[in-house]
């Protein structure tokens, strides 16, 4: 953390100063604030308008964690199912790579017109975005398990379910994490664009219609809450992951490796 | 226990591995094999270890035959193989745990005379390349099966460390007295540790000769140095 406390300031000063670029931009342009507003116009209005979007947040929320929750659970299951049943992996692997070549732009409106404007559409929605990344990150972390402890731990006479639970599902638990961090950047966007399809509440609402006003200061206000919200999730699993992960190491403190 | 070799073949496709091996190892002795690296000795262990199936003969272990019957004997291979997310604790009761019981007690008695104490709850990237041979031999000894083989267990080592490392076995060996079959393309070590040494020839492996090693109990380093031990290194190294 110490080396984040160190050289987090470069990115900082590069925003900052990115932000000086455009307001000093937009002023020496003159651009009206329906094409481009300032920074410090955006800044006042997340401000002023705070009660009006974090009316939106929590269904925004409920939907990405649920959301989430599902797909994560459902790529978890699935790559274990095709690890531990190589037939299922050959019949199925190519169609899991195709579910991920459907524009989620074009599946959105079909989910709408078979499940209606609820809960379910959306969810299906950011399900399909969440799994795919845990199922190929889960899949990559059972396929390069060590050679020698496996033939260690089948010497010793180990099941394929002592095999699974003892060695190859705690390796493979540093890629789920991977799987899990990209995961929970794209149900943000899963759980945003499910929203402009139809919704009554939410971030992506509160998008579409700052959009369809000419509101460009709400939209990037919406922009920032998005990344926001991504950010504070990455940050959440990269926690859990240091409290699960205990056995990597940290730089520096290994006094026999080098 | 003891375990009988009984001419074991191996070839695949055209390659000729193993040539009807015949040896065994009787209750509490220690056996080496010696011969030149990549004489089938690995192809021999995954045999014996239920791996893979001979193309022909038999082993038994206490007259029962155990031929592609996996988990029969206790294994400590050429690279320490611990369990990286494990504690030292929790890899050495890992054999245990595969068959079936833990005894946790015993494990920290063991860990304790093997000079690692403090190091229970630590992991093994915390640890020196010797230490975590020590902690695999010990994941061995407490494995409940009463036969262990020992693939190489100590040429990454250096010189020094493997010296130590082989005093150390033989005073954990002398105490506990169980067979053992070691695996080593290093005559010295093989005398200095073994009761009995079988020489194994190169393509297709087949015994060449065995060698009964009469020096006492309990051995001193010093054994190393004698006029004696240089003439078995000289007869033995005549014959390979």
């Amino acid at each position: 953390m110490s080396t984040m406390a160190k050289k987090g300031w470069r990115p900082v000063l590069a925003i900052i100063l990115f932000f000086i670029l455009w307001e000093v931009g937009t002023r020496i342009f003159d651009m009206p604030s329906w094409l481009l507003p300032g920074p410090i116009q955006i800044f006042q209005e997340a401000w002023t308008s705070w009660s009006i979007y974090t009316e939106h947040l929590p269904s925004t929320i409920q939907l990405i964690v649920l959301g989430f929750l599902i797909g994560s659970g459902v790529g978890v299951f699935v790559a274990i199912c095709l690890h531990l049943m190589p037939l299922l992996k050959d019949l199925f692997y190519p169609f899991i790579i195709i579910s991920q070549n459907i524009p989620v732009i074009v599946l959105a409106p079909l989910l709408v017109i078979w499940f209606g404007f609820g809960m379910l559409p959306k969810l299906i929605v950011i399900s399909l975005v969440c799994f795919f990344p845990i199922t190929i990150a889960l899949l990559d972390g059972f396929r390069q398990t060590d050679a020698d402890l496996k033939h260690y731990i089948q010497m010793a006479g180990a099941t394929k379910g002592q095999t699974f639970r003892k060695l190859e599902w705690p390796n493979a638990l540093p890629s789920l994490f991977s799987g899990l961090k990209i995961s929970a950047t794209y149900s943000v966007m899963g759980a945003v664009i499910s929203e402009w399809l139809g919704a009554s509440k939410g971030i992506g609402v509160y998008m579409t219609l700052a959009s369809s006003s000419y509101r460009t200061d709400r939209v990037f206000v919406a922009i920032i809450v998005i990344v926001a919200l991504s950010l504070l999730f990455f940050l959440l699993i990269t926690l859990i992951e240091k409290r699960v992960i205990k056995w990597k190491p940290e730089e520096g403190i290994n006094p026999y490796e080098s | 226990m003891s375990l009988e070799i009984h001419d074991i073949s191996k070839s695949f496709e055209d390659n000729h591995v193993l040539s009807n091996i015949n040896f065994s190892v009787k209750d509490g002795e220690f056996v080496s094999l010696l011969g030149p690296s990549g004489s089938g000795k690995s192809t021999l262990f995954s045999i014996i270890g239920g791996m893979s199936q001979p193309s022909g003969g038999s082993i038994y272990l206490d007259r029962e035959k155990i031929n592609g019957k996996r988990g029969s004997i206790s294994y400590m291979p050429q690279s320490s193989s611990l369990f990286p997310w494990r504690t030292i604790l929790d890899n050495v009761v890992l054999g245990q745990e595969i068959a079936g019981k833990v005894d946790k007690e015993k494990a920290l008695e063991m860990i304790e005379r093997a000079g690692l104490k403090g190091y229970e709850n630590s992991y093994p990237r915390q640890l020196s390349g010797g230490m975590k041979q020590r902690v695999s031999f010990i994941r061995s000894l407490l494995s409940p099966q009463s036969l262990i083989l020992l693939d190489e267990p100590f040429s990454a080592l250096d010189e020094f460390t493997r010296t130590k490392m082989q005093k150390w076995l033989l005073s954990i060996w002398e105490e506990h007295k169980r067979s053992i079959l070691f695996i080593t393309h290093n005559i010295e070590e093989a005398i200095f540790l073994s009761d009995r040494i079988i020489i194994l020839s190169n393509k297709p492996a087949t015994v060449k000769k065995e060698f009964i090693i009469p020096f006492d109990r309990p051995r001193d380093v010093n054994l190393l140095l004698s006029e004696e031990f240089l003439t078995w290194k000289k007869k033995i190294y005549e014959e390979m």
